[in-house]
């Protein structure tokens, strides 16, 4: 194992954040203090309770699950884009590191910055709502889970896009949609039954609903069903990373 | 030779790429690099050079043939196969924000080797960078970023440097310094393999050259014989009185009638024992020409380039 190699990319990357530490923590936490003023207080206090947990309460852990996302997918696919597009993967190729260590560098440190800004909006999030958590190392397993499998997500998009528009279409196009959609705001027990179906095709589903579990012991679909559902999308991530080191795709080509 | 040779520290065998286009890029590529030597491989733009490179260094997959670096296969062992190669690219591809002392921690903890600042400060102190190590890439000039890339080469201490165009868009000074260093380098035991557009620091520095073309290595030679073997003399005549034509006399020496019929021009080749000169003379005085001044001159490297990469494959075999 090359450890000393771990290490430097993932300094370096910390590094890029660090420089970058206002834009990347202020937005992000800034939106999401919005999103509690205008809808945990503004909006929230005219809506009732779901399933006994007070409206700005139930929102957290979805908007957490925004940021994570979001941050994962940016964090990493921005850390392995950059060099590809700068020229200076030239490098990384030809040196003495195997893909796991390329990919514990570059998805470790995207996955550290997000969890990061997860517990920093958990943080905000309290000094606008109440809330407590059930099950607190299961919420830092969802948490840590979630940021790792996003950032391996984000990692693939790196690899695949080759300009920076195309950085942003899944994020933008896909992710966000897929979390407004799948429960963020609202428990999908209010859907009509055939959208309740329909959604449960959305993977974002098993993910708010397994982490506001951990929070507030409540689920749409069982614990066991988001548990299974992270691993096999963390699973089909890391056969493609996988296979894109073992056949060279798009980068040793 | 063989690929656990000693001697040898890079051995290419059958090595060949083909693009996802269909382009072929290398053909058969046969090479061996002798330990500790400074090799120049020289071709015209698009040849190959650069992805033979890519290829030894790993960047670039082949589609066949095998590769050894130092005892390490490069696709089976490449851990022990990288440590061992530096490699300057030709771009300029740096990262803007970092600090240059960022910058090559960065590549020595990359290529596994433990932390050692008294050494980087050395290298950076040999590239005149020291004073520049706090100052962020993007606020560095090209021939500095030239040395940057130079230093992040030899942060992990290789025994195998690869220099791909090092002297492109490089101040005079910045290209005395980078041989100066070349050489010490070599005289601490690196192998330096380098390409190079600039032929006459070739012929200076090499100890042997390649020649590929068309992504076909047409020629490995040691540099003087390739010199010697290839390479061809001309004695020049400025005549006293210009001619018209060559007399019938003269046809048994392959001359040529020069600037409005004021020179002959006499090539020879200098692996002949006898180069006909002494005869040539003597003719020209029979015939009562009369010269007022003589002067020869040998082919440089770059004509001897120029010839090999112009003619066909069968002629050189």
């Amino acid at each position: 194992m090359n450890i000393y190699g771990i290490r430097a990319i993932y300094h370096f990357e910390m590094a890029r954040t660090f420089r970058t530490l206002w834009e990347s923590i202020a937005a992000p936490v800034l939106t999401t203090s919005l999103y509690f003023i205008v809808f945990g207080k503004a909006i929230g206090s005219r809506m009732g309770d779901i399933d006994s947990v007070s409206y700005g309460a139930f929102i957290i852990p979805g908007l957490v699950m925004l940021n994570l996302l979001n941050e994962s997918i940016s964090n990493a696919s921005f850390g392995i884009y950059m060099p590809r597009w700068a020229g200076t993967i030239y490098e990384l190729l030809s040196a003495p590191v195997s893909w796991v260590e390329v990919l514990i560098g570059y998805v470790g440190a995207a996955a550290t910055k997000s969890v990061i800004l997860g517990l920093l909006i958990l943080g905000t999030a309290r000094i606008f709502v109440p809330y407590e958590i059930a099950h607190p190392l299961w919420m830092i397993s969802f948490l840590l889970l979630t940021a790792v499998t996003f950032s391996l997500f984000g990692f693939i998009i790196g690899l695949w896009a080759d300009n920076f528009q195309k950085l942003q279409v899944v994020p933008m196009l896909i992710v966000t949609p897929l979390t407004f959609l799948g429960g963020a705001f609202y428990s999908i027990n209010m859907l009509p039954p055939l959208w309740q179906k329909i959604t449960l095709f959305n993977p974002v589903v098993y993910l708010i609903s397994g982490f506001r579990w951990s929070f507030y012991g409540i689920a749409d679909v069982h614990i066991a069903m988001s548990i299974g559902m992270t691993f096999g999308f963390l699973i089909i991530c890391l056969t493609f990373v996988w296979w894109v080191f073992k056949t060279g795709y798009k980068i040793r080509n | 030779m063989t690929a656990d040779n000693p001697a040898l520290i890079i051995y290419v065998r059958g090595v060949n790429k083909t693009y996802a286009g269909g382009f072929q890029a290398l053909k058969n590529i046969n090479l061996d690099i002798k330990r500790g030597e400074i090799f120049a491989l020289l071709g015209p733009n698009g040849a190959g050079k650069t992805t033979l490179i890519s290829i030894i260094c790993g960047i670039v997959n082949a589609t066949s043939g095998t590769i050894v670096a130092d005892g390490h296969d490069t696709v089976r062992d490449y851990r022990a196969a990288r440590a061992t190669i530096g490699l300057v690219p030709q771009e300029l591809h740096t990262d803007s924000f970092e600090s240059v002392w960022a910058t090559i921690k960065f590549s020595r903890g990359l290529f596994g080797k433990a932390p050692n600042a008294a050494y980087l400060e050395k290298v950076l102190r040999n590239l005149s960078l020291w004073d520049k190590r706090d100052v962020k890439i993007m606020a560095l000039s090209g021939g500095m970023k030239r040395r940057v890339l130079i230093a992040k080469a030899l942060a992990h201490e290789p025994t195998i440097l690869f220099l791909d165009e090092p002297s492109a868009g490089v101040d005079v000074e910045l290209r005395h310094d980078m041989w100066r260093m070349v050489r010490e380098l070599r005289a601490q035991g690196t192998t330096i393999i380098l390409t190079t557009h600039y032929i006459e620091e070739a012929e200076d520095m090499a100890d042997r050259i390649g020649v590929i073309t068309k992504g076909e290595l047409i020629v490995v030679e040691d540099k003087n014989v390739l010199m010697r073997k290839l390479g061809k003399k001309q004695l020049t005549l400025t005549l006293r009185q210009p001619m018209t034509s060559i007399p019938a006399g003269l046809s048994a020496w392959s001359l040529e009638l020069t600037d409005d019929g004021h020179a002959l021009v006499y090539s020879f080749d200098t692996q002949e024992d006898e180069t006909g000169i002494a005869e040539l003379l003597h003719t020209l005085s029979d015939h009562s020409i009369e010269f007022k001044d003589l002067r020869s001159s040998e082919s440089s490297l770059e004509d001897i380039f120029v010839s090999l990469v112009h003619q066909p494959k069968e002629a050189l075999e």
